[in-house]
């Protein structure tokens, strides 16, 4: 095996072994604690969660780095952080801070506006943002083992979310029906390299675990992103927005689990308190949608 | 043993699909395991790798912890991987639950974060030279700080006893689950007495 297979292999390992488990927002070392109490399979370690990024506005960067390494220190659990997306410094920075996973994420301000991180040239693995297949496949063409379909970040509104991740799945779906001769203009249309999109035609699944993000604010929400396909979630603001984010933390936990168990979602979802009160994201506007923010 | 009852796959959190991947390649069935019931339907069990703190979590409503416990001292077959072995060792560093079930002491993340996480070639007992697994794959891996009694040591990553086995048990602190190969998995398929492909 080829040095460049074994690195891409390692890094697609760790996010198998984060499938089936929730990865949570946190700003604290204290948020963090919580998370790890309540089950989070990883932290993702940022300055702001979406909701106050929207509310407060401006650049929205990298998360501190002493605040980093308070939360390394505090979990044994892998920490993510947030470089934006095409900012090469950051995502160096944050690898050489040894971060166990790095999200270039549109949640933070975009950096460069045309293109993302070579993600072959690092160690450590990048997740990476996507609304449909070929979006998807870019990325997994610059090196990112892992994927999550955007949603709209600090919404609570999970539409965008499920429009995301039944894209990439209709995606998929389409390639399976398509005969060979069709593939490389499937692949100009969907603008994604053409040998993921042959690996994808012949596997009838993403090269890399397949995650949802963005306005998942209850174990129900959990439960439907799971139904359409996804491996695991991301959860933002949808907990430590909500009124009692320790017990919604353990339901969003035990409801990604048991997602085909109806009986178990009614037990796991009751007594949680308010959810985060949300945004209704059919009412923003182009640029206020975090989601179309990637290329 | 030849099972009318399945190999399970317990499937809380973590690469549980990837274990059942390599019986299915192996010809050989296995169900998921996520509740007390589907618990008492197998004759062993996997416990796969993904985070220790998270299943242990996830074991709390149903008691799963205890009854896991149990059944493995009434002889239920494991294969541990990773975080598998986390859940069975003696002694875990720092200090978490663990079931106690095999002979062993364990520090978390002990080679380090994730940019540490590598493919490593093994070394095998003398009696297991002709099995060579090759290359590990090893993730944010635990590393096996004592080995008690009872406990033999099949292969070394350097002077760390990687891949252990005691009555019943077979356990990796790598992840036999994502290489191609499929030697791991036999071991413990003969070890239990199921015939595979």
């Amino acid at each position: 095996m080829q040095n460049h297979d074994k690195k891409f292999q390692v890094k697609v390992g760790l996010a198998e072994m984060l499938k089936g488990g929730v990865i949570m927002d946190v700003t604290t070392a204290d948020q963090a604690k919580i998370a790890e109490d309540a089950g989070a399979a990883a932290v993702m370690a940022l300055e702001r969660v979406p909701a106050d990024i929207r509310v407060q506005g401006g650049v929205a960067r990298m998360a501190a780095l002493e605040k980093i390494q308070e939360i390394q220190e505090t979990v044994q659990i892998p920490v993510m952080a947030k470089c934006r997306i095409g900012h090469i410094a950051e995502a160096r920075m944050l690898q050489a801070l040894e971060v166990d996973f790095v999200d270039e994420s549109e949640v933070l301000t975009p950096a460069d506006d045309e293109n993302h991180v070579n993600k072959h040239l690092f160690d450590v693995p990048f997740v990476c943002g996507c609304r449909n297949l070929g979006e998807a496949l870019r990325r997994i063409g610059e090196g990112a083992a892992m994927i999550r379909t955007k949603g709209e970040a600090g919404s609570g509104d999970i539409v965008e979310g499920v429009r995301h991740m039944r894209a990439v799945q209709r995606g998929i779906r389409t390639l399976g029906i398509l005969d060979q001769h069709e593939l490389m203009a499937y692949a100009k249309e969907i603008q994604a390299p053409y040998e993921w999109v042959c690996w994808v035609a012949e596997h009838g699944r993403l090269p890399v675990p397949n995650f949802a993000a963005g306005g998942i604010a209850t174990p129900a929400d959990a439960a439907l992103v799971m139904e359409l396909g996804a491996e695991s979630v991301f959860v933002g603001s949808g907990i430590f927005k909500a009124n009692d984010p320790d017990r919604r933390a353990k339901a969003i936990v035990q409801a990604v689990t048991h997602w085909q168990d109806p009986a178990k979602l009614l037990e796991i979802s009751k007594g949680l308190g308010e959810a985060m009160s949300g945004l209704d994201s059919g009412k923003l506007t182009t640029e206020e949608m975090l989601s179309r923010r990637g290329w | 043993m030849v099972g009318k009852h399945p190999i399970g796959v317990l499937a809380l959190q973590g690469a549980f699909e990837a274990h059942r991947e390599v019986f299915r390649r192996l010809g050989v069935s296995s169900v998921l395991v996520r509740t007390a019931k589907e618990l008492d339907a197998i004759d062993a069990l996997v416990l796969p790798g993904g985070e220790s703190s998270a299943m242990l979590r996830l074991m709390e409503p149903q008691e799963l912890f205890v009854r896991i416990g149990k059944r493995i001292d009434a002889g239920l077959p494991v294969l541990a991987t990773c975080a598998g072995v986390i859940l069975l060792a003696e002694k875990v560093t720092p200090h978490q639950k663990s079931l106690g079930a095999l002979a062993v002491d364990v520090e978390r993340n002990a080679y380090g974060r994730q940019v540490f996480s590598s493919v490593e070639a093994l070394r095998f007992s003398p009696q297991y030279q002709g099995d060579t697994a090759g290359e590990a794959v090893f993730i944010r891996a635990p590393r096996v700080t004592r080995v008690g009694e009872g406990v033999e040591t099949l292969a070394w990553r350097s002077d760390d006893p990687v891949l252990l086995r005691s009555p019943g048990i077979l356990a990796a602190t790598f992840h036999p689950e994502l290489g191609k190969g499929t030697l791991i998995h036999e071991l413990f398929l003969r070890g239990i007495g199921r015939q595979h492909r």
